[in-house]
């Protein structure tokens, strides 16, 4: 029978692969944005399963503003992507510190 | 039975197009394989009976999220196999850190299963009656309603904040001045003369 050990198992799972894109790919910034999502789409899997085994909804509502926030996110990330690929013509995020001052 | 089989699949399949995402070497098949993961989370989701959340992973993330992922990555014309260089000298760091996480999520998890923790009463109670998205939209629209307008303000800023950062003023095109359209009056565009004849036109 499933429960909620193989729920938070999945999920960790999830959120280390997450981190671990991070790391891997240090110079794509999509690829990190993306890994930002699989993160946030781990804790939401967290969120819910726990509502669901507690028997209580609130988690599943605030999984539901987590959705929201990573929404947000993922636009304003994209947008600030656009604009620094049309200054620079490139994405690559280890010459970022050149936009000191 | 069948449910053990649906999570088995679901579990698999998500970490497999998890882990295809921040490997593969074409940002395209990151964003399918995303896309992939998103699905089997709400098929996840499903199997606990979060339909409202596993609908609204569906709708949000592969309909808008991971659409403006694709585009991006499309519209944009980027080298990525000069991104990719480093990967070997991260790797390691990286794993490193995953390591580190892991073994503090799977002390955490063995805490919670040990069964220190004891929740006395719960603030909405699941009630077998009413349907997932009825439970969830009471909610909301009670209990919640400040912490939603909230979410609703959040997207706002989302909004107007992407639309300021990617807007830019061209100079070279002649754009629309809208007040000038609407100041203009007949009796400043229209005038009546009494032609002489033979005469040409004075414009």
């Amino acid at each position: 029978m499933i429960g909620l050990q193989h729920y938070l198992v999945v999920s960790a799972i999830l959120f280390v692969m997450g981190v671990m894109g991070i790391f891997i790919n240090r110079k794509n910034i999509i690829i990190i944005l993306m890994a930002i999502e699989l993160i946030l789409l781990s804790v939401n899997i967290n969120l819910v399963a726990f509502s669901a085994f507690l028997g209580d909804l609130v988690g599943q509502v605030f999984a539901m503003f987590v959705l929201t926030v990573a929404a947000g996110e993922a636009a304003i990330g994209l947008a600030i992507l656009v604009i620094y690929f049309r200054g620079r013509g490139s994405i690559a995020v280890d010459d970022v510190n050149r936009m000191k001052g | 039975m069948i449910q053990t089989f649906a999570f088995c699949l679901f579990a698999a399949v998500v970490i497999l197009s998890g882990a295809l995402t921040i490997l593969s070497r074409n940002p395209v098949h990151s964003v399918l394989w995303l896309i992939l993961a998103f699905f089997n989370a709400a098929g996840l989701m499903v199997l606990v009976g979060a339909e409202f959340i596993a609908m609204l992973l569906v709708i949000v993330y592969v309909g808008a999220v991971a659409v403006l992922f694709l585009f991006v990555v499309m519209m944009l014309d980027i080298d990525f196999a000069e991104l990719r260089s480093g990967f070997v000298r991260y790797g390691f760091f990286g794993l490193l850190i995953a390591l580190i996480l892991a073994g503090e999520l799977i002390i955490a998890t063995g805490a919670w299963s040990a069964g220190a923790i004891e929740l006395a009463n719960r603030t909405a109670p699941i009630s077998a009656d009413l349907s997932n998205i009825e439970a969830m939209g009471a909610l909301i629209y009670s209990k919640y309603l400040y912490v939603f307008e909230a979410a609703g303000l959040v997207l706002l800023v989302a909004l107007i904040g992407a639309i300021v950062l990617t807007h830019r003023e061209r100079r070279d095109v002649r754009p629309q001045n809208i007040s000038e359209q609407v100041k203009r009056r007949p009796q400043d565009a229209v005038r009546n003369i009494n032609q002489p004849i033979g005469q040409g036109v004075d414009l």
